[in-house]
């Protein structure tokens, strides 16, 4: 009888199967072998067998390996130790094969011979060895050509990373790719080694439509936009209507326009757009990509405070700066990252993410932080909120009452 | 041997456009249209007239090296060797000459990766992609159900949804193994979450030797821990628990697992998107099911439901949020015959803001 009766379900049925995986894995290398027996044995018992936590690194570096022992070693010695390393992808996840082949063999030679691509916050995930492999592995991706670094863990910079952009997307606002790769760079040191009050994340979108759902999953959002007009090509419009009938763009297009700025003539098959009332929420574009593309003043919007539930509910990001330029070298955008770290970390309590501090000391001290200790003038803007607040327990500055006296 | 080579840090990534296949890099930043030619299958035309086909298949996320180098052979063969994964942990393929497509489709299906997980906005045709996911009973010390599991029960059931383009909207079904929710739970139009339903067994003797105490009071988001000064450990106030498992995070001394009472819950409506609607955090609508490994019926017939009972009365375009919203979610629980319980009523942080507060309502 199998060892696994339970996972062998998993087996079956047409979507890829992860017990596939492991198996493949377990053929040739004992560590897959017993985490398949492991991973069993939770089934049979609906409990994770992973004890508390672990610390462990490489030289040099304080995060990017997740510590993992097994809360019974002596029944599966060779995941008595499972540690996980997150190796930083390239932007938008694209690779040439000889790469793959590399990082494969690697792992093969230091490691359990699973992975995961790609861990949710980008990285590749090398997913189980010893403690003293961690080091040498490290080094032979280094030697790697192209090398690949170590990503992101604990209370550090974590992995940036960016939809596909530019590279195949024709609604891409700016660079993704390259902002990515550019900050990443940039930031090295602050991706190593922790030194901030908890995680920092940054995502790059090329346009409103998220594909990397940055306003969800980062601490800092930088979503693609334009400023002037949707541009229009009439005739392509007319192909569409020619496709879909009047009835359909009407319904499925000029309908469902948020702010009902798009107006359509079924007699001339053209389409008429109000930009100074259009939100940008890229839906006729999705609609109709070889009509309209977005406009010429291309940038970003930054968002900021995105988070999952832990502790003060989930965030959303929300509107820092409604339009930025996105070009290299970027600075405009570094000074912005450095400044908002360095005030986190002067400010913010032991696991308090950012958009948790701007809600305990409020947008107004960290705007008024920004312009007076960093040089950085953020105008509050109504495009900040959905509505004003509700409530006139309003906090004033001496210095604004100076003004009156 | 002693080690000749300098021990390196602080490279970074390999830069982006190494990775690049020839037509891509040239065509970088200049394209003009995409087109949906089938499931799974993406044109992209350049402003120079280049086209590219895009083949996309699933991947169960977890590989082996193995399968890894398998892909890789797949890219010489048929994109020149270069590949890239999606940030649904799919894998596409770049083609330049169309009649190997299905060549290469048949080869991936062949090898147990399907090909689908696209969606085609211009005719409101809309298929399921992957489900983002996360470590479970393989990898993480703090879940309350597993991850690899229930991905694989929920895509056998809606396979049909990965390979066609049937739904009216997009739906993105996430699921992440604790309350940490690590991934998009929070954002997504079906999300499962692994939860806890009784408080920490503290072990004192374990908080004394390997916790912060403060750190771990501190990380109550109930305010149901403080510490006990006389035998040095934590005490719990346990009605004001509600298993959120934060303080297991932070201590090894409160551990917190049941295997018959852990389980999920059923999240629904959210969006990431600025598409029609604002984005949208998933709000509550079936408090907990069972761990029922290891095919979690339970759970899969229960997303199953949501998903087509919201297929069959949605508008082209309408993810579940925008529709929910438009029928109201008094319709939505009769529709979709969910059971509305007192758990479902806020009572964190944020409360208020979820109540009705208008006598507008259907009945």
């Amino acid at each position: 009888m199998s060892e696994t009766p339970l996972l062998d379900e998993l087996e079956k049925g047409p979507w890829p199967s992860f017990v596939k995986e492991i198996k493949k894995a377990a053929a040739k290398n004992p560590m897959a072998k017993d985490l398949l027996r492991l991973l069993e044995r939770s089934y049979r018992e609906k409990i994770t067998h992973w004890k508390h936590g672990g610390i462990v690194s490489v030289r040099g570096y304080g995060g990017g390996v997740i510590g993992r022992y097994c809360d019974l070693p002596e029944e599966y010695p060779n995941v008595a130790h499972f540690h996980t390393i997150r190796i930083n992808m390239p932007a938008g996840w694209f690779y040439t094969s000889k790469a793959l082949k590399q990082i494969c063999d690697v792992w093969d030679k230091h490691g359990s011979g699973l992975t995961n691509f790609h861990g949710s916050t980008g990285d590749i995930i090398l997913l189980g060895t010893t403690t003293d492999h961690l080091e040498p592995c490290f080094q032979d991706l280094a030697y790697c050509d192209p090398p690949f670094d170590i990503g992101g863990s604990g209370s550090d910079l974590r992995t940036p990373s960016a939809c596909m952009g530019p590279a195949l997307c024709e609604f891409a606002c700016y660079d993704t790719l390259d902002l990515c790769y550019d900050l990443t760079m940039e930031f090295q040191n602050e991706i190593h080694r922790p030194m901030w009050p908890y995680k920092f994340k940054i995502k790059c979108s090329g346009c409103p439509n998220d594909c990397v759902a940055a306003k969800a999953r980062a601490d800092f959002s930088i979503v693609g936009t334009w400023r002037d007009e949707i541009k229009i090509d009439q005739e392509a419009v007319k192909e569409y209507v020619d496709m879909l009938g009047a009835d359909r763009i009407q319904r499925e297009l000029v309908d469902l326009c948020p702010t009902k700025c798009i107006k359509f003539d079924p007699n001339t098959k053209e389409l008429e757009i109000d930009n100074s009332n259009c939100v940008r929420c890229m839906h006729c574009i999705n609609k109709m990509p070889k009509a309209l593309r977005p406009g010429d003043k291309r940038g970003a919007t930054i968002l900021i405070g995105g988070k999952a539930t832990f502790m003060d509910s989930a965030f959303l990001s929300w509107v820092l700066i409604p339009f930025i330029e996105v070009k290299k070298p970027y600075e405009n955008i570094k000074e912005l990252l450095r400044a908002i770290w360095d005030w986190w970390d002067e400010n913010g309590k032991f696991r308090e993410r950012f958009g948790e501090l701007i809600r305990r000391l409020g947008m107004w001290r960290f705007l008024k932080a920004m312009r007076e200790e960093y040089g950085i003038d953020i105008p509050a803007d109504p495009r900040m909120v959905e509505y004003p607040r509700t409530n006139p327990f309003i906090f004033w500055s001496p210095e604004e009452l100076e003004e009156v006296e | 041997m002693a080690e000749e080579r300098p021990y390196k840090t602080d490279f970074g990534p390999p830069k982006y456009d190494l990775m690049l296949h020839p037509i891509i890099k040239k065509n970088y930043g200049k394209w003009k249209y995409y087109e949906v030619v089938k499931p799974g299958v993406i044109k992209r035309v350049a402003e120079s007239g280049d086209t590219i086909y895009v083949v996309r298949a699933a991947t169960p996320r977890l590989l082996a090296t193995d399968t890894v180098r398998w892909f890789a052979e797949l890219a010489e063969k048929y994109s020149d060797g270069y590949l890239r994964f999606t940030s649904r942990h799919n894998v596409e393929f770049f083609i330049t000459d169309e009649s190997k497509i299905d060549d290469l489709i048949k080869e991936l299906e062949e090898g147990g990766f399907p090909v689908g997980g696209t969606w085609d906005a211009t005719q409101a045709k809309y298929g399921l992609t992957n489900i983002i996911h996360t470590q479970g009973w393989i990898h993480c010390h703090t879940p309350a159900t597993d991850a690899s599991g229930i991905v694989k029960a929920v895509m056998d059931e809606l396979f049909d949804y990965f390979k066609e383009m049937k739904l009216p909207a997009l739906c993105r079904i996430s699921l992440a193994c604790c309350l940490n929710m690590c991934g998009a739970v929070h954002a997504s139009d079906i999300a499962i979450v692994g939860v806890h339903r009784k408080p920490p067994k503290i072990d004192d003797d374990a908080v004394r030797r390997m916790c912060e105490i403060p750190s771990t009071v501190a990380a109550c988001p109930t305010g149901a821990l403080r510490p006990d000064m006389k035998r040095k450990t934590i005490i719990i106030e346990e009605e004001k628990c509600m298993y959120c498992g934060n303080c297991y995070t932070m201590c090894p001394g409160m551990p917190i697992f049941y295997p018959e009472h852990d389980g999920v819950a059923i999240l629904v409506g959210g969006k990431v998107s600025d598409a029609r609607t604002k984005p949208q955090l998933s709000k509550v609508v079936i408090p907990w099911l069972p761990n029922n490994p290891p095919r979690w019926p339970e759970v899969v017939q229960a997303v199953k439901k949501i998903l087509e009972v919201w297929a069959e009365n949605a508008r082209p375009h309408e993810r579940i949020i925008d529709w929910i919203e438009r029928i109201s979610w008094e319709k939505f629980f009769e529709i979709a015959d969910l059971k509305f319980t007192h758990h479902l009523i806020d009572d964190y942080i944020f409360d208020y803001c979820s109540f009705r507060k208008t006598a507008q309502f259907k009945w």
